[in-house]
């Protein structure tokens, strides 16, 4: 059960992700924006089946909720013209194709010479509790580091999208 | 057979290398944004079935933060491209060859 639902998972996020980055319909971001919730939901499938519970909240709220939604805003904000069809250059995807083939060749062959992992899955569980009690004990400095970090980029934001800059 | 850490692993690598063909290959700025994320989301997964099968919750808190910074990397992201429209009229990459000699 639990495999046929990790392949069904993997299936649907590589499938969506590859209609992200090239739909052969339509090259509208909206589309790829809304192929890219489909990619991020099964993704926390994936987390569901590693057990990482509290990750794959997250992951729905966060990512495919506001992240996408503030994409999906800034489509409609520029609106048209930033969507007008264009010819793709053959130089870029046949480089672009070669690199990331060449990479994956390269991360598949270093995964194959992997070292057998236990086979057993030990049980880390990826529940609220421990996650948060790892947080709050052990990681409290990287924890209010990121608080300011999001403060910094709030008040990075608004002045950036200012009418007038200043 | 059993889904272990390699399957994980492959996934996490097809999907980064999707996101780094998208990178490579689109011109729209938008869409570039996108492909980015899905790399941070092969990163994402990569960390978490490390931490499920090597015994320890610390990926799973790593993700945790990788998933904040992205949030704000994608706000100043799209408000730095809404700028940047603002001053161009146009998204995509080819216009924004100011620096090209």
């Amino acid at each position: 059960m639990q495999d046929l639902l990790f392949y069904l998972f993997s299936a649907l996020t590589l499938g969506c992700a590859f209609l992200v980055v090239a739909n052969p319909v339509s090259r509208d971001p909206v589309t790829s924006a809304m192929f890219l919730v489909l990619t991020l939901v099964s993704l926390s499938g994936l987390f569901v089946l590693l057990h990482a519970y509290f990750l794959a909240a997250i992951q729905v709220l966060v990512y495919a909720g506001a992240v996408v939604v503030l994409f999906l805003f800034v489509i409609m904000l520029l609106d048209p013209p930033a969507t007008q069809r264009r010819r793709l250059r053959r130089f870029g995807l046949v480089a672009g194709g070669t690199v990331a083939a060449g990479l994956a060749g390269i991360l598949g062959s270093a995964l194959h010479r992997l070292p057998p992992a236990p086979t057993q899955p030990p049980a880390v569980e990826g529940a609220t509790v421990p996650l948060g009690e790892a947080l709050f004990r052990q990681y409290v400095l990287p924890f209010e580091m990121v608080s300011c970090l999001l403060l910094v980029a709030m008040v990075g934001v608004i002045l950036l999208s200012r009418k007038d800059p200043a | 057979m059993t889904a272990g850490l390699e399957h994980y692993l492959a996934v996490s690598v097809l999907l980064f290398c999707l996101g780094l063909a998208g990178v490579l290959t689109r011109r729209n700025l938008l869409v570039l944004y996108m492909s980015l994320e899905l790399m941070l989301n092969a990163a994402n997964l990569a960390l978490v079935a490390f931490s499920r099968f090597r015994h320890g919750i610390d990926g799973q808190v790593m993700v945790f933060f990788i998933i904040t910074v992205a949030a704000a990397e994608v706000a100043v992201g799209l408000a730095l491209l809404v700028a940047l429209y603002r001053r161009r009229r146009s998204a995509q990459v080819e216009d924004l060859a100011t620096l090209k000699l």
